[in-house]
């Protein structure tokens, strides 16, 4: 039986340069479909609440902040329409880019087992890390639905580009996890760094606040964080205004040079991993 | 001339171990020890500490294996058996040489690889068939035999957590014999599980056989060795030793075990002794004090040790460790804390009365340490001696018990009738 796979392979030291394979890649697409599959169903299996934790969450955390920040700290003025409709759109995307950083980033130790037994395209395991999130994501945008009925807030035909930010959260993720899961492997502090890493990066980018606070001249070194345009996207699909394009280009730009650096970096300790987990 | 489905070249493999960086004798030292530990740990991370030394798990290995031909390969422990198999199934690169693999390559390192226990029986075979290198259609092509493989039907929605052992062992096989590779490597995976199941997995990969299909399998158990494989590879000190068909090949490897003690008939110099501190000489003495390497089940053994000159420190403990033939360990004793005996740094000579032995006829060898209990060693002579049991007949009716399929140990028998 001949399949695809079929074919002479040879197994060297490994180069100096390691190049992404994406022909290998494509023909384990099927695995990586599994480990979504698995990250899934495994996720919420003996929780009594199921899958309404993705709900839960960024409910709650914007409740929280709409008190904390919106009302104590004042930020509620700064915004046009509902605060905490401002900050759940926001909170949207980022919950999904934290959460998948997070667990791509220790995505390679969990799987330490499956690395020393079995040979596979490492590079799967971080992305389905990333790639199971979009199944909370999906819950959690019903509930923005029904908060924006009830701020009586209708989509507008913007609300069709939302994909393209959705993906830009999905590249970045992968960017950053990837890059976060060889470094962890390596070097384990990183497993403590990355929760503080992201409440940093949070305040680094416009989910509690609106990007207008940030002075004008600073905003293009802003958007070198690619989550700031993703966010800023996001929020103008959902709630309407003008795109802010500079921002999203620099930012979509971010995200492309940190996923490619992330995945090159990931590369190159690929082949050590099964040595050194 | 047809394309070997296997082909090894030079290879070998390089690792890097630890070594334990100077002491730090004053407060100074050890302060700036605390802080520099961060930069020196960044660098031996990161791989280029000069505290390391190295060594080659694998070494100039060459063979090729033709399609159709079962391989099995044999050695000690720490021969390179795992890394060469760890090699060809891509888990870990080579450090010199190639292999070239022509073919689709299935390898079980081992069963059920990332198997989740909160699945269940059925979920768990498509995700396991994935990471096997499976495709789904065909996972579900294969659903129904893999299930009536592993005789599980009742339990196939069941979460594994709550499989017996034998069921999750069951389940893990069946998934994995029902690969089509064009070119299988098998570890030590089918040393587990119940005998019958075990035979029928034997069978299956004797299918595979039929079909043509090159096998590379490594398997202590030298009696499958030379049931399944046409040809064998012995590995030594990462080195190919002995290459030939598998009866030639398991037969050196018995030798392996009882060679030391040809030489010296029950006595044994140490040869490339550390500098440091180490045992020098063993004797292995009948109960008449000849030095002798045969035995009899029942008798009583004296093993005689030498050490080098004076140990590190007082209260220090000898110990041994027996092997059977194949190398597995098959009993351990120590002067201390198995028995109360400690010995005073300036003991050089001490001597074990170990017996009366309850071994089955075969080829034994020991291991000795030497140290304080529950630090590190100070010595570890490998197999340094081997001896045989010539003959087994505790209870003297003249029918003697080999080890072979016996197992290693008799234990003292009496037969009534049941009323």
């Amino acid at each position: 039986m001949l399949s695809p796979l079929s074919r002479t392979l040879r197994i060297e030291p490994p180069h100096s340069w390691q190049i992404l394979n994406l022909r290998e890649l494509w023909e384990y697409r099927e695995l990586l479909f599994f480990f979504v599959w698995r990250d899934v169903k495994v996720r919420y299996k003996q929780t009594v609440l199921g899958a309404l934790w993705a709900v839960i969450q960024p409910v709650a955390t914007t409740v929280l902040f709409t008190i904390f920040f919106g009302r104590l700290g004042g930020l509620s003025k700064q915004v046009n329409g509902p605060y905490a409709l401002h900050v759940f759109v926001g909170l949207l995307p980022w919950t999904f880019f934290a959460n998948g950083v997070a667990l791509a980033g220790n995505s390679m130790v969990g799987s330490s087992h499956l690395i020393s037994k079995v040979y596979f395209p490492r590079l799967l395991i971080p992305a389905a890390s990333v790639v199971s999130g979009l199944v909370d994501f999906a819950v959690s945008f019903l509930v923005l639905l029904a908060l924006m009925a009830w701020y009586g807030v209708a989509p507008t035909p913007r609300i069709l580009t939302l994909p393209i930010f959705l993906a830009g959260a999905v590249l970045s993720a992968t960017g950053a996890g990837v890059m976060l899961a060889a470094l962890t492997v390596t070097y384990r502090d990183f497993r403590y760094a990355i929760a503080f890493m992201m409440q940093l990066w949070m305040f680094a980018t416009p989910v509690l606040y609106p990007i207008e606070i940030i002075p004008p001249e600073w905003r293009l070194l802003y958007a070198l964080n690619p989550m700031v345009g993703v966010i800023t996207g996001f929020r103008t699909a959902v709630l309407g205004g003008p795109f802010a394009i500079d921002l999203i280009l620099v930012s979509a730009v971010a995200s492309l040079a940190l996923l490619a650096i992330g995945v090159s970096y990931f590369l190159q300790v690929e082949r050590r991993f099964a040595d050194i987990i | 001339m047809a394309i070997p489905a296997i082909a090894v070249e030079n290879l070998g493999k390089r690792y890097t171990i630890g070594v334990a960086p100077p002491s730090q004798s004053t407060f100074r030292d050890a302060v700036a020890g605390v802080v520099s530990a961060p930069w020196r740990r960044f660098r031996q991370l990161a791989g280029h500490d000069d505290h390391l030394g190295e060594f080659w798990a694998l070494r100039q290995v060459g063979f090729s294996v033709p399609t159709g031909q079962v391989v099995g390969i044999v050695g000690p422990n720490g021969a390179g058996k795992s890394t060469l198999l760890k090699i060809l199934s891509r888990i870990t690169p080579p450090t010199e040489g190639f292999a070239d693999l022509h073919g689709r390559v299935s390898s079980l390192l081992e069963v059920g690889t990332g198997f989740h226990p909160e699945l269940s029986g059925r979920e768990n075979i498509f995700l396991n068939g994935a990471i096997l290198g499976m495709f789904r259609a065909e996972i579900r092509k294969k659903f129904d035999a893999i299930v009536a493989f592993a005789e599980l039907e009742q339990f196939i929605d069941t979460p594994v957590k709550r499989y017996s052992s034998g069921m999750f062992v069951r389940l893990a096989f069946s998934v994995a014999a029902h690969l089509e590779p064009e070119i299988l490597i098998v570890d030590e995976v089918l040393s587990v599980g119940d005998l019958h199941f075990r035979n029928k997995c034997l069978g299956r990969m004797h299918d595979l056989h039929s079909e043509g299909r090159p096998v590379l399998f490594v398997r202590h158990d030298l009696t499958s060795i030379r049931q399944l494989c046409s040809r064998a590879l012995m590995l030594n000190g990462g080195r190919v030793v002995e290459d030939g068909t598998a009866d030639e090949v398991t037969r050196a490897y018995e030798r392996l075990y009882r060679d030391p003690a040809h030489k010296g008939a029950g006595a044994r110099d140490r040869v490339n002794a550390p500098a440091t501190y180490h045992l020098r000489r063993v004797e292995l003495r009948n109960k008449s004090g000849a030095t002798t390497e045969e035995f009899e089940a029942g008798e009583v053994m004296e093993i005689h040790l030498w050490s080098s000159g004076p140990a590190p420190e007082n209260s220090y403990t000898a110990e041994f460790k027996l092997h059977d033939s194949e190398g597995e360990v098959i009993s351990f004793g120590s002067a201390n804390p198995v028995r109360s005996t400690y010995y005073r740094a300036d003991q050089q000579h001490f001597t074990c009365r170990l017996g009366p032995l309850p071994l089955t006829e075969g080829a034994y060898s020991f291991t000795f340490t030497v140290r304080v209990w529950n630090t590190l060693a100070w010595d570890i002579w490998e197999t340094a001696i081997g001896f045989e049991i010539v003959k087994c007949d505790l209870f003297g009716t003249g029918h003697g018990i080999s080890n072979v399929h016996n197992g290693d140990f008799v234990i003292p028998q009496e037969w009534l009738a049941g009323d």
